[in-house]
């Protein structure tokens, strides 16, 4: 019988999808109960030996999880053990990469959440030392600085960022390649160089610190950023849309600035936020151009001006309880700052893209 | 009647390609010009930074000479010239490529493993989730990298620091004269490292996910295993990203500033001794002594600075040629 | 003798027998050599991309699968050496016999499966890291088979693969060196040097020039005479020249599932379904 009969199958014999190289419960099972005896084991030997703290449990753990590994592919191929073995190792090292920063994450979050009482947010430190009760004063006076330098930074080097992503996407001039690498070095200046570039000019020549010098020296810092993130979301504009103009007769300026861009404002905004984003927590170019203040300033050519990370670098260099506190709230705000900026960012970044 | 037209080709030879022209009209021609300087701004700028930074510290390079680099000394003078002023910056030199050398042996490791875990390890919902917050983690600032090691880190960084003094005290480097370990070039590079993994974990990731699909399936068609495939296509297919990646990490730890400065003791004496509770580097060598400089240190301070820039702008130079190339190929 | 064996098998198993009825002692009764697979479904997510195919895959004998895209071609294929789970949603249901063992029950290992199932990509895609040479070899290194001669296996995968006198004084070129019907030769060499007894092409030629489709052609034939080919094709000549038997798919919009599957000679001469004919003579698709 060489004939092939299709049927389709009744409805109560419906196979169902299923995974079969899935761990099964079982295996998920034994797995989970492994980790959990290897944990208490090493838990053992962290209390019974001189091993002590979170550092040497980790290192018990990695040890006898790796030694149980051995032992579980004793028999196996080559090849699978060392796959496992491996397998152990990468998983380590991730968690110790992203150790760090978890815990920064979550320490951030737990101490700088004692502080973040209203005061903090409405008041100055004109009338209060560092050394004084979380209740007193406040940081608003840095955030709004803060807020000010960065906003007068992202006006000036947002026209120039848009500039070099025009003329990397839409005019492809001879120079192409050379503002690209210059633009890539860039982004690697110090930025305590930054700082002092703008104290050798801005500073010298008015002869004042002021929140304008830090802006322009976060704008310097703020430009390769800006310039990159605007020049990758022109790329993305199709060449369709671009030929499609050219085809109506349309100009090269017409079509840049009244096809291209429009077509990319979002991802502009972006650009900006992400700007902002990689410099508002900078700290080492207003030590040399804004400096700080206690009390609040809205001139940005009114002199040395409070800004937030010159806020939390002065209250750790004092080093008491309740000025360190204050520092970890002061990261707190800094941080959710950079958490908002991103969050904004990617949600005018999703916003191009049909 | 219908002139044929020659179907045979010119016999002499093929003919040179025309040139072609495009033309621009007044408008066209002032946008481009707009666009172009603008462009150009980011290019002038880095020159200004440098020719600045030059000119304003001419005179100590030409005080000093290669005695700036190579001498051991920063002593302000008593300005009537008993003291003599006496600026250089080579333990600070020296003192900024311990760290950032410690740092990035100590963070490249972890990194790789990092982005091999997310990319190739983790299931499809904690990737997405930990990419994101890598990214975020990428944006962290400095100073709170800072704040976190010297409130919660250094603590381990001293007990492992006494770990290793006492099973690997005969290492030339690793030996300390005397027997302090916080704000040690070891803890400074543990805190730097922390700092610039995710940099270079988020680089390398990105590189890895680049890798054709297709090759990493003809190696399990082969009957590989997971780290068969990485170790065959993904990691050679990524060295020169990750390398790229490295570099742009070693760049942000030659020129961090605030976390130096908070973690290490600074300390002007050549020191290799990385456990030992002494060293700096150039960036906070300028935070630390801007406030109170004189007028001629301050011109000293910029020459760091310059010396500085140099330094960060070969390195990323380097890195932005391997990146580019890296990423352009897809 | 093989013309013998060819007629036993020419068997193309539909899904007559319902789940219930299929014993196990059935299946290890008709336990035959090569690859079988029962009542096959494949998924991704909640998408049902394949539907009930049941198919046999005897030794020496070439396979082509063909169909209009989309039918779920590669899915299957992929289903056949475990290459379907990849792919993160991805789910499947039934059985796929390889010497009567259902490779995917739970204590069978997947990459000793896909040795002994080897595959060939639609694009050449030679490893840039190696030369030719560690090409061919990469496969028995990553699965860390042991091999006392390497130079003879370099020698014979690329013969067997028509390569070697070609390529024979550059081995150590590296393999985007090559042409790209050169390169899709060396992939094949690549995977014949762990020794499968199953080769699965995903249209291994539709990135290639006529001259080179033939050439691989002509190796797949002589592949044939020791090992089954299973050749994913959209081209209806080269599915009429190398193959033995031929499986159309099709979808009408729902899950692909098989129409029909027979002799190569039958199935384009005299098909059964109405839409076979119209396929195979270009009617659509
Ligand atoms: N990775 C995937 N995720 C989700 N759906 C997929 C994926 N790959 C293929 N499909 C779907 O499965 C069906 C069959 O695809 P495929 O097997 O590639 O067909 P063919 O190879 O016959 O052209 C198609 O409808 C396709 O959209
Ligand atoms: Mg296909």
């Amino acid at each position: 019988m060489s004939t092939v009969v299709i049927e389709p199958q009744s409805q109560s014999l419906a196979p169902q999808p299923t995974m079969p190289w899935k761990p099964t419960r079982k295996t998920q099972f034994s797995g989970i109960f492994s980790v959990v005896v290897v944990a208490i084991v090493s838990l053992a030997i962290v209390l019974l030996t001189g091993l002590a703290g979170i550092d040497g449990f980790g290192l018990t753990f990695l040890a006898v999880f790796l030694g149980v590994t051995v032992a579980r592919t004793a028999r196996q191929n080559p090849k699978v053990r060392k796959d496992s073995m491996v397998g152990v190792a990468i998983c380590a090292a991730a968690v110790l990469a992203f150790f760090p920063w978890m815990s920064i994450f979550l320490s951030v979050i737990l101490k700088g959440a004692r502080g973040l009482q209203p005061n903090f947010l409405i008041e100055n430190m004109q009338l209060t030392t560092p050394d004084d009760e979380l209740n007193m004063g406040g940081a608003a006076h840095a955030i709004i600085g803060s807020m000010m330098m960065v906003v007068i930074a992202a006006v000036i080097t947002l026209p120039l960022g848009i500039l070099s992503g025009v003329y990397l996407t839409e005019i492809r001039g001879r120079l192409t390649f050379l503002v690209r690498f210059v633009v890539q070095s860039m982004s690697g200046v110090p930025s305590i160089v930054a700082g002092l570039f703008i104290y050798t000019t801005f500073v010298n020549f008015t002869n004042s610190f002021s929140g304008m010098a830090g802006s322009l020296a976060l704008a310097v810092l703020m430009l390769p950023t800006v310039a990159r993130t605007a020049e990758e979301v022109m790329k993305l504009v199709p060449d369709d849309l671009r030929s499609a103009s050219y085809a109506l007769g349309a100009r090269q300026w017409r079509t840049s600035l009244m096809v291209v861009l429009p077509t990319v404002r979002s991802g502009l905004t972006t650009a900006a936020i992400l700007g902002i984003a990689r410099v508002i927590g900078e700290t080492a170019p207003l030590l040399l151009t804004s400096l700080s203040n206690n009390s609040y300033v809205f001139n940005p050519m009114g002199g040395p001006i409070g800004s937030l990370p010159t806020y939390i670098f002065g209250l750790l260099q004092i080093g008491t309880e309740n000025s360190i506190n204050r520092a970890w709230t002061g990261s707190l705000v800094l941080m959710i700052l950079v958490l908002v900026l991103f969050l904004t960012a990617r949600y005018f970044g999703g916003k191009d893209k049909r | 009647m219908i002139k044929v037209m020659s179907v045979v080709p010119s016999v002499e030879s093929t003919p040179d390609p025309r040139e072609l022209f495009v033309i621009y009209n007044r408008a066209d021609r002032i946008f481009r010009r707009i666009v172009t300087s603008g462009a150009l701004t980011s290019l002038i700028l880095l020159g200004l930074i440098g020719t600045f930074l030059f000119v304003r510290s001419a005179q100590i390079f030409n005080d000093r000479g290669l005695k700036f680099i190579t001498g051991s000394n920063w002593t302000a003078g008593s300005g009537d010239g008993v003291i003599p002023d006496d600026f250089s910056i080579g333990p600070m030199l020296t003192g900024t490529i311990l760290v950032s050398v410690i740092a990035l042996i100590i963070a490249m490791p972890l990194a790789i493993g990092g982005a091999l875990y997310i990319e190739f390890y983790a299931a499809s919902r904690l990737r997405k989730l930990l990419s994101t917050m890598l990214d975020l983690a990428a944006a962290i600032p400095s100073l709170i990298f800072g704040l976190w090691g010297v409130v919660l880190f250094t603590s381990f960084g001293e007990r492992w620091s006494i770990l290793l003094n006492s099973r690997f005290g005969w290492v030339p480097f690793i030996k300390v004269q005397a027997e302090v370990f916080g704000r040690s070039p070891f803890v400074a590079g543990c805190v730097l490292a922390s700092l610039i993994t995710p940099i270079i974990t988020s680089v390398s990731r990105e590189v890895f996910s680049r890798t054709p699909r297709d090759l990493i399936d003809t190696c399990y068609a082969l009957g590989s295993t997971r780290w068969g495939a990485i170790k065959t296509v993904v990691l050679p297919f990524g060295r020169s990203g990750v390398i790229g990646g490295a570099m742009l990490g070693l760049g942000r730890a030659l020129g961090e500033t605030v976390a130096v400065y908070l973690l290490l003791n600074i300390v002007f004496r050549y020191n290799f001794r990385i456990l030992e509770s002494e060293g700096g580097n150039i960036a906070s060598l300028i935070a630390l002594k801007f406030g109170e400089a004189t007028e001629y240190e301050l011109k000293a301070l910029v020459a760091a600075g310059f010396v500085l820039f140099l330094l960060t702008l070969v390195v990323n130079m380097f890195a932005a040629t391997i990146v580019e190339k890296s990423t352009r190929r897809k | 003798m093989e013309t013998i064996k060819k007629g036993e098998t020419k068997v193309m198993q539909g899904s007559q027998t319902s789940v219930a009825t299929m014993s196990a002692s059935q299946t290890t009764a008709t336990a035959v050599r090569g690859l079988e697979t029962k009542n096959v479904h494949a998924w991704f997510g909640k998408h049902h991309v394949l539907s009930d195919v049941s198919l046999q895959f005897p030794e020496r004998t070439v396979t082509g699968l063909i169909g209009p895209s989309g039918c779920g071609k590669s899915t299957f294929i992929r289903l056949l050496n475990r290459m379907h789970e990849f792919i993160p949603s991805a789910a499947m249901a039934g059985q796929v016999l390889q010497d009567g063992q259902d490779i995917y029950s739970p204590d069978v290992d997947a990459a000793a499966i896909r040795l002994k199932v080897g595959m060939v990509f639609q694009k050449p895609n030679p490893f840039p890291a190696m030369n030719i040479r560690e090409n061919v070899l990469s496969g028995i290194k990553l699965a860390h088979l042991k091999v006392a001669d390497h130079d003879s296996i370099v020698e014979n995968c690329l013969t067997r693969a028509g390569l070697w006198k070609e390529v024979k004084d550059r081995l150590t070129a590296t393999g985007g060196s090559l042409s790209g019907g050169q390169q899709q030769r060396l992939c094949i060499a690549r995977s014949l040097a762990v020794e499968p007894s199953v080769l699965l092409m995903d249209e291994p030629c539709s990135a290639l020039d006529p001259g080179s489709t033939l050439r691989i052609e002509e190796t797949i034939k002589e592949l044939a005479e020791k090992i089954a080919v299973v050749i994913v094709t959209h081209n209806m000549q080269q599915a009429a020249r190398v193959s033995d038997f031929c499986a159309f798919f099709l979808t009408d919009g729902g899950p692909g599932y098989l129409v029909e599957a027979d002799a190569t000679k039958k199935l384009f001469t005299n098909p059964t379904d109405t839409r076979t004919a119209d396929y195979v003579q270009g009617k659509f698709g």
